[in-house]
C-alpha cells in the first residue's frame, strides 16, 4: 500500500523531525528505535533547522524511473547545522555552480508522483542559502 | 570447524543472454562446476541472488534451482546482500562443510537483468540503497559512488585521469578472458569521452548490467585430497562486515569501513597480514570502488589508490595484481553472481590454469564482494594446500 507507505514517513520528509537520544543526545534521523550510539531507547522529538553545507554532490544525468523529466539533476549530502547528515536534491540552482561546502537551506517541495495511484509524494529538497 | 577446500568452478560465458532464463544461466554454471569436481551430486545447494523478484518476478530459488539442477529435495536457500550475495552464498557453502552439516556443498550466484529496461535495472539496483531515504530522492546507484569520488578528488586529490586507469586495466586483463562480457581493450580517452552518468562518473567508469552465473562446489580438505584432480585450494579466511545502508550515515564518506573491517576479520582467521596476499579480485563496480577498496584493504595508505593504480601496481604485471578476470567492468555485473564468479578466477589462478593471464606466482589470493554503497562487504582468503 503506497499511501501508507509515504503516509508513515511524512514527519520526517515534512516537518524534519528527528530523534534525540535522551541519553547521549545523538540525533537521529530518520528515527530509529534504539541509538546506535549508546544503545539507549528514548527519544525527545525535535525539529531539525534545515540549515546547513554541502558535504559532497553529484549531478544525476542517467534517472531512475519517475525522475527522467529532471534530468540534470543535483544531489548531495548535506550536513545540518546540529550535525545530522542527510541525502537530498539540491535545486533553485545551477547544478554546474554548486561546490561542497556551499550554504544550503531546505525547503518543502514535490518530489515524486506514484504512476499507479498518481499520489504525489512531497518532501525536502534543499536551495543555495541566499541569506534571506 | 573442519577445513574446507574448493574442488570446482564452474562458469558460463556473460552478456545479454537473451535466449537464457534465469533457471537456466544458475544450472549451466552449476552444471559446469559439477564437472569440473567430477562431483554429480551435492548435499546442500546456496544460491546468492539479489533481484529474481524485482527483475524476474522469480523468488523462491530454493526450490527452483535444486529442481531444475537434477537435485530433487537436497537443502538449499537463497542467500541476499544486494551485490554481495554472491559471496555470501559461497561463506553459507563453507559454514555448510565447516561445521559437519554437509560434506559437498555448492553455492550458486546468479542474475538474469536485462529482461528489464534500463530505467527499470536502475530503479532495482536502488533496492540496495535505502528505498526511503535514498533511493526516494531520485538518487542512482552511480550516483551513491559519484558522492564518494566527488568526495575522494576534493580530499586527496585524485584524479579523472586516474580514475579512468582502473576500467583501462581492468579492460586489458578482461581481453584475456574469454569468459567476459566487454573482452576488449580500451583507452584512457575512451572513458573520458564516454557519456556522463553521474558527475563525475561516465559510462566506462561504471560497470555492465549482465546476465550471468557462476558456481563453486565446497568439500573437506581430507575430500578434496582424495580427487586428486585439482591442487587443493583452501579457504583459509573469511570476513563478513555491515555497515549503515545509507552513506549519509557513514563515519567517514571517503572510507569503506565495513570493507576494512571485513578484511581484519578474514586476515586474522588465515593468520596472515596483507602483505601476505599476492593478488586479489575486487568488486569494481564504479572505478571509484577499486581504488576505495584498495585503500581499506590496506594494500595503500587512504588517498593513495588513484596514483598508484596509475603506477601500474595493480596491473597483470603489477607487485599487487588486482582483477586479473578484468572485474566486474571488463567480465561483468550480474550482480548475485559477482561474488562466486570473483572465487572462480582466485582458483583458477591458484591453480594455475588462468592461459594468457595467468600470475607466475599466484599462492594466496583474495576476494572483496561488496552490497550497495559499502553497506556489506565479505572478504575470501584462499591458498594452494600442499
Amino acid at each position: 500500500m503506497k499511501v501508507a507507505k509515504h503516509w508513515r514517513e511524512i514527519p520526517e520528509r515534512y516537518r524534519l523531525e528527528a530523534a534525540k537520544c535522551k541519553k547521549c543526545n545523538h540525533i537521529c534521523f530518520p528515527n530509529r528505535l534504539i541509538c546506535p550510539e549508546c544503545g539507549a531507547k528514548e527519544f525527545e522529538t525535535i525539529r531539525l533547522s534545515g540549515d546547513g553545507k554541502l558535504v559532497t554532490f553529484t549531478i544525476i544525468r542517467t534517472a531512475p524511473i519517475g525522475f527522467g523529466d529532471l534530468v540534470p539533476y543535483a544531489v548531495g549530502v548535506i550536513e545540518l547545522n546540529e550535525g545530522v547528515k542527510l541525502l537530498a536534491q539540491i535545486v533553485d540552482c545551477n547544478p554546474d555552480d554548486l561546490k561542497i561546502g556551499d550554504k544550503l537551506v531546505a525547503k518543502f517541495r514535490r518530489i515524486n508522483e506514484e504512476s499507479k495511484t498518481g499520489m504525489i509524494m512531497y518532501g525536502y529538497k534543499f536551495v543555495p542559502d541566499q541569506g534571506i | 570447524m573442519r577445513d574446507v577446500a574448493i574442488i570446482g568452478t564452474g562458469l558460463i560465458k556473460w552478456g545479454e543472454l537473451w535466449e537464457k532464463s534465469l533457471r537456466d544461466l544458475a544450472v549451466e554454471a552449476s552444471l559446469n562446476c559439477f564437472k569440473d569436481a567430477g562431483i554429480n551430486k551435492v548435499d546442500t545447494i546456496s544460491i546468492g541472488c539479489m533481484l529474481g523478484g524485482i527483475f524476474n518476478g522469480q523468488e523462491h530459488l530454493a526450490s527452483l534451482i535444486p529442481d531444475y539442477l537434477g537435485q530433487k529435495h537436497v537443502p538449499a536457500m537463497r542467500l541476499e546482500s544486494a551485490c554481495a550475495s554472491g559471496g555470501l552464498a559461497v561463506r553459507t557453502a563453507f559454514l555448510e562443510v565447516a561445521s559437519g552439516m554437509a560434506d559437498y556443498a555448492l553455492a550458486v550466484g546468479v542474475e538474469k537483468m536485462t529482461d528489464v529496461s534500463g530505467g527499470e535495472a536502475t530503479y532495482g539496483l536502488a533496492a540496495a540503497a535505502d528505498q526511503d531515504y535514498e533511493a526516494f530522492h531520485g538518487i542512482t546507484f552511480p550516483g551513491l559512488y559519484a558522492l564518494m569520488a566527488k568526495s575522494h578528488i576534493n580530499r586527496y586529490g585524485t584524479t579523472r585521469e586516474q580514475l579512468a586507469d582502473v576500467a583501462v586495466k581492468n579492460h586489458h586483463n578482461g581481453a584475456l578472458n574469454s569468459m567476459a562480457q566487454f573482452p576488449f581493450a580500451i583507452t584512457r580517452e575512451q572513458v573520458l569521452s564516454s557519456v556522463m552518468i553521474a558527475d563525475p562518473l561516465r559510462l566506462m567508469d561504471c560497470s555492465p548490467i549482465t546476465d550471468g552465473a557462476a558456481a563453486v562446489m565446497l568439500t573437506t580438505v581430507e575430500n578434496a585430497r582424495k580427487l586428486k584432480k585439482h591442487p587443493v585450494v583452501v579457504i583459509s579466511g573469511i570476513g563478513l562486515a555491515s555497515d549503515t545502508i545509507a552513506i549519509s550515515q557513514r563515519r567517514d564518506i571517503c572510507k569503506l569501513d565495513a570493507v576494512e573491517i571485513a578484511a581484519q576479520r578474514a586476515l586474522k582467521m588465515a593468520g596472515k597480514t596483507i602483505k601476505d596476499i599476492n593478488f586479489a579480485e575486487v568488486h569494481d563496480c564504479f572505478t571509484i570502488s577499486e581504488i576505495m577498496v584498495m585503500e581499506a584493504l590496506g594494500i595503500v595508505k587512504p588517498g593513495q589508490g588513484g596514483p598508484a593504480t596509475s603506477a601500474g601496481l595493480t596491473a597483470l604485471d603489477g607487485k599487487f595484481p588486482i582483477n586479473t578476470s578484468g572485474g566486474l567492468k571488463s567480465k561483468g555485473h550480474p550482480v548475485g553472481a559477482t561474488g562466486v564468479a570473483q572465487i572462480c578466477e582466485v582458483v583458477t589462478q591458484l591453480r594455475g590454469t588462468a592461459g594468457k593471464r595467468q600470475l607466475p606466482n599466484a599462492k594466496v589470493g583474495l576476494t572483496q564482494n561488496m552490497g550497495g554503497s559499502g553497506g556489506s562487504c565479505i572478504i575470501h582468503i584462499m591458498e594452494v594446500k600442499s
